[in-house]
């Protein structure tokens, strides 16, 4: 069935979307949420198990207070209300990858409730309202072998890994956001950047979707204007910041199409597939799952004081927004030329380049340069590209210093990227430094005036413009290791 | 020497701690008992004859090696088949576990060893603990030692009938509705649940894990309150167990074997003490309580208008949780999978397992307890049964502003012929109630011995404030030592 879809700009100057944004994050506490197995990504399947995350029977969780501590902080970050008393539920439904077919959640008490978070789209300040943020348990990992599509469907086994089942996982709610209109998939995708440089600035989680320590559900519906909100879906498998705008993108667009033919939007489950941009049907919720939620027994129920959650909220880092606006101050940016630097994801690298010694603008000239034209090319995000803040900063204090040139300085980075070693030492042992003693020099500059000779009468002449010519054959004979104003002080005084 | 399984756990430990008996030839004549009885009985599930020796031996090793010993080193234990036991087969009398052998021992099982009990073997139960009579067994009923053809109450049936049997001188049991109490009851025994979270919960695999409590069994009071001091304290692994020290229930029960309850308050039951009750029971409790008066206790009733509620609430609250407990036995990771053959998906595997894992009774309270917890009746079943919860709570503890512990029958009834009330389930699940309020408010209780009627035990209730199981102790020691413990006759 091929149905022809109808132009985006079209389909919103008809329609009003309202999103909403459910972010589990999987916490970087040392063990897990109910046991003390280690969290860490990767391991062969099933290592990082005992009786408790493996739900054998007679065994019973015990709280991590880690976890707790870290959800309350990015509940601080995100000025919601602490509850003073709250208690952990289950979920029941059957799944093999959850061992004890129910998973402990919150249901009706989260431990933290009504918050916001500030966004920055287009220059211009979106409030994000926070609906809850609550602590569970992650599940395990199933994998279907046999098949051509890794799924379910064709594969003659399925494996279960239960090495993540039991890892802390803080699910983050947004309110319902009306009024975005056209912007929506932009504001959706700068909610989650943002939401991911908080949660990074609090150090509780590495929040690197591509590993899955950061998942989106993003739920979407189309109203007509002044009419109620339409029926939402909810699109899964949105792995990376990009696939949230795509999927908002996608489902306002095939949404209207239902509209538009006279159809009806079923609630339900939709998936976002990476390779065609588009969502197809999941589970419908209409016949949803009864869960069964009722509190945890093997809990007792989560009571912050009031006095820690006090020194939680004294001790937050300054928040990414605020940090960023510090930031542009004291490196005289203009608001365009900061956000280049926050599109290109640079700010820290930029920031620990200066905090390694160099000027705000030297710092800038490589990352937003010659690294981010780099890591472009190559497709991988910048602070992967195989340079550190500590050699930009040196690289720039030898250009500083005038042992390198910006030509000289371009060959040690590449040599830095292959990993050859601190700019230092490559320009050393590739011999790249700049020369600048005079007397190396001068039998460059006299042996470029001597096969010029016209060039030179002209320079004597007082036409000083033409020395350019006598410099660039200097250069050339020095392979561009020589000093330019060196030469050309030389080359005048030799003429003159 | 004489036939040491008639000994009581004290004296065993004496013989063991003066060099008089090894802690090996003590448990060979139990396990000789256990091979010549249990057939009859049926006490047993798993008998672990080698794990038994070794351990006793160990005893017997530090012993010679001159270690100081426990109070209660060298005497064997029986534990209840709900209990995880390391590489030692733990079924909870349920087909779904059969060949379970879990790679970890129950806190409680840990505290034994390291206090050197010798445990024997796995006892009988109702499956998963639900029943009254061990008839719902999926390996077959316990018998009364004191009437093979009856039931020997439940769901801890074979660790009160191996203690009858003189199988075993002590024995672990689970209280969630009377499991420990209502057993002791009908089979002369001495049966404690101690305050909820007092005893550690890691290891039991759950009933209804805000009930369920591990408690000790024993033909004597004494050697119960020895083997509560063994089992109890904080663990944490256990967010529910309590951190408050453990009572001091072995001195209350020596205290009270003196036989003076001068200034002790007992708060008679006033909803438990006429209808519904066996009259050969109520005969029974009146004279203890005639005998707790002459041993100077105060004998004031008592109203608990909401007790009346404990036995509905209970039977929402209990499979409500236990439909999430048991949801975990599915066939993926462990214990029985049915319907494998590589062409059923794996939603019909986990249901074809269920279906064949579980037996009637299960059930039928994992279905209630679902209902119960479902969308749209979760208020009006579940969440009233926890208000009901809150009320007996209320009753309980204006109750002991006012008495020092609180006395009824354990059970209405005396141990009834196998088979009497396994065709009406409310029948049975009136075996509880007197027991369950305790339960609901998380208090202790103890049944003892307290007569016969019609040759068959009857057994006297005593609960106490939460976090006063000494009480308890004390009162139970006092009866004790006015009337005596019972004893069956030769096993027929």
């Amino acid at each position: 069935m091929t149905v022809t879809l109808p132009p985006y700009e079209d389909v919103v100057a008809r329609y009003e979307p309202v999103i909403g944004l459910e972010t589990h994050v999987e916490l970087g506490t040392n063990t897990k949420m109910f046991c003390g197995c280690p969290t860490d990504f990767g391991g062969q399947p099933n290592t990082r198990i005992c009786p408790v995350c493996l739900g054998l029977a007679g065994s019973l969780p015990v709280a991590n207070k880690a976890a707790i501590e870290a959800t309350i902080r990015i509940g601080l970050a995100l000025n919601c209300t602490i509850a003073t008393w709250c208690r952990f539920a289950r979920k029941n439904y059957f799944y093999p990858d959850m061992p004890k077919n129910y998973q402990i959640s919150q249901y009706d008490e989260p431990l933290c409730i009504d918050g916001w978070l500030d966004v920055e789209v287009d220059g211009e300040l979106v409030r994000i309202g926070i609906e809850r943020v609550h602590l569970e348990e992650d599940t395990g990992k199933t994998l279907h072998v046999g098949g051509a599509t890794g799924r379910i469907h064709g594969a003659t086994e399925s494996l279960v890994d239960y090495n993540r089942a039991g890892i802390p996982l803080v699910e983050i709610v947004t309110k319902p956001i009306p009024g975005t209109g056209a912007l929506a998939p932009i504001v959706a995708r700068a909610y989650v950047t943002e939401l991911r440089d908080v949660i990074r600035s609090l150090d509780v989680s590495d929040v690197r979707m591509e590993q899955g320590s950061l998942r989106c559900d993003v739920n979407t519906s189309l109203n007509l204007p002044g009419e109620e909100w339409g029926t939402r879906t909810e699109t899964k498998n949105v792995n990376s910041l990009r696939s949230v705008e795509r999927a908002v993108r996608s489902e306002i667009i095939r949404q209207a199409s239902v509209l538009d033919a006279g159809g009806r939007i079923v609630q339900e489950t939709r998936h976002f597939h990476e390779d065609t941009g588009d969502t197809t049907s999941g589970r419908s919720k209409e016949t949803a799952t009864d869960y069964r939620y009722f509190p945890e027994p093997d809990l007792v129920p989560l009571a912050p004081d009031a006095s820690w959650v006090a020194s939680l909220k004294e001790s937050l880092p300054e928040l990414p927004r605020l940090h960023r606006k510090r930031l542009q101050t004291e490196w005289g940016l203009s608001d365009l030329d900061m956000q280049s630097v926050v599109n290109a994801g640079a700010v820290e690298l930029i920031e620990q380049t200066i905090a390694a010694g160099t000027t705000p603008e030297g710092a800038r000239k490589w990352w937003l340069g010659e690294l981010a034209r780099r890591a472009n090319e190559t497709g991988i995000e910048l602070a992967a590209v195989g340079a550190s803040p500590a050699h930009v900063a040196e690289l720039q204090r030898l250009v500083d210093e005038g042992k390198l040139n910006d030509k000289l300085a371009r060959t040690v980075l590449e040599g830095v990227i292959a990993g050859e070693g601190t700019p230092a030492e490559i320009m050393t042992a590739r011999g790249l430094e700049v020369v600048s003693d005079t007397g190396a020099l001068t039998a460059a500059v006299d042996e470029a005036i001597a096969a010029n000779p016209d060039v030179a009468e002209k320079i004597r002449e007082g036409k000083v413009a033409a020395a350019g010519a006598l410099i660039g054959a200097v250069m050339k004979a020095t392979r561009g290791q020589a000093d330019a104003k060196t030469v050309r002080e030389l080359i005048i005084s030799r003429l003159s | 020497m004489s036939d040491v399984t008639r000994l009581t756990a004290t004296e065993i430990a004496a013989l063991v701690a003066s060099g008089d008996a090894s802690a090996t030839e003590i448990t060979q004549a139990h396990l000789d008992r256990i091979a010549a009885v249990d057939d009859r009985v049926h006490a047993f599930l798993h008998v672990d004859t080698e794990g038994a020796l070794a351990a006793a031996t160990a005893v017997d090793e530090r012993r010679a090696a001159g270690e100081e010993l426990g109070p209660l080193a060298g005497v064997p234990v029986a534990v209840k088949d709900i209990v995880a036991t390391k590489g030692v087969p733990s079924t909870a009398a349920s087909k779904i576990l059969e060949g379970w052998r879990p790679p970890y021992d129950a806190t409680i099982v840990t505290r034994m060893r390291e206090a050197g009990l010798v445990m024997l073997g796995k006892t009988n139960l109702d499956e998963f603990a639900m029943g009254s009579s061990t008839e719902y067994s999926a390996y077959g009923p316990t018998f009364n030692p004191w009437d093979l053809s009856r039931i020997p109450g439940g769901s801890g049936g074979g660790s009160a009938a191996a203690l009858a049997a003189y199988e075993a001188p002590l024995a672990v049991g689970t209280d969630t509705g009377g499991s420990i109490r209502q057993p002791a009851a009908v089979t002369g025994t001495v049966g404690a649940k101690p305050t909820y979270g007092g005893t550690s919960r890691y290891g039991l695999i759950a009933f209804s894990s805000s009930l369920d409590t591990p408690g000790p069994c024993a033909r004597t009071v004494e050697d119960a309150a020895l083997l509560h001091a063994v089992l109890a304290g904080h663990d944490p692994r256990d967010s529910t167990s309590i951190p408050q020290p453990v009572p001091d229930v072995v001195g209350a029960a020596r205290r009270g074997a003196s036989g003076d309850l001068t200034g002790v308050k007992l708060g008679l039951v006033r909803e438990f003490a006429g209808e519904g009750a066996e009259p050969g029971v109520m005969a029974a409790f009146h004279d203890a309580v005639d005998a707790l008066t002459k041993l100077g206790a105060e004998v004031v009733e008592i109203s608990c208008p909401n007790f009346q509620y404990a036995l509905p609430a209970y039977y929402l609250i209990a499979p409500s949780e236990c439909s999430s407990n048991l949801a975990r036995f599915d066939g993926v990771r462990y214990g029985l999978r049915v319907g494998d053959d590589g062409a059923k998906a794996l939603e019909e595997v986990m249901s074809l397992t269920r279906e064949s894992g579980f037996g009637a009774e299960v059930k039928r309270r994992i279905m209630i307890g679902t209902y119960a917890l479902s969308s749209g009746y979760y208020d009006a079943y579940y969440g009233q049964a926890q208000k009901v919860r809150t009320l007996i709570t209320r009753d309980f503890t204006s109750a002991f502003e006012r008495v020092d512990v609180l006395i009824s029958p354990t059970t209405p009834f005396v141990a009834f012929p196998l088979g009497a009330r396994t065709a009406d389930p409310y029948q049975m699940y009136l075996a509880d109630l007197y027991t369950i309020p305790a339960n609901l408010y998380g208090g202790p209780g103890i049944s003892v011995p307290c007569g016969l009627s019609e040759g068959l035990p009857v057994g006297l209730q005593i609960t106490a404030p939460t976090l006063a199981d000494d009480r308890m102790y004390r009162v139970a020691a006092a009866l004790e030592s006015a009337i005596g413990t019972l004893t069956p006759g030769e096993l027929s």
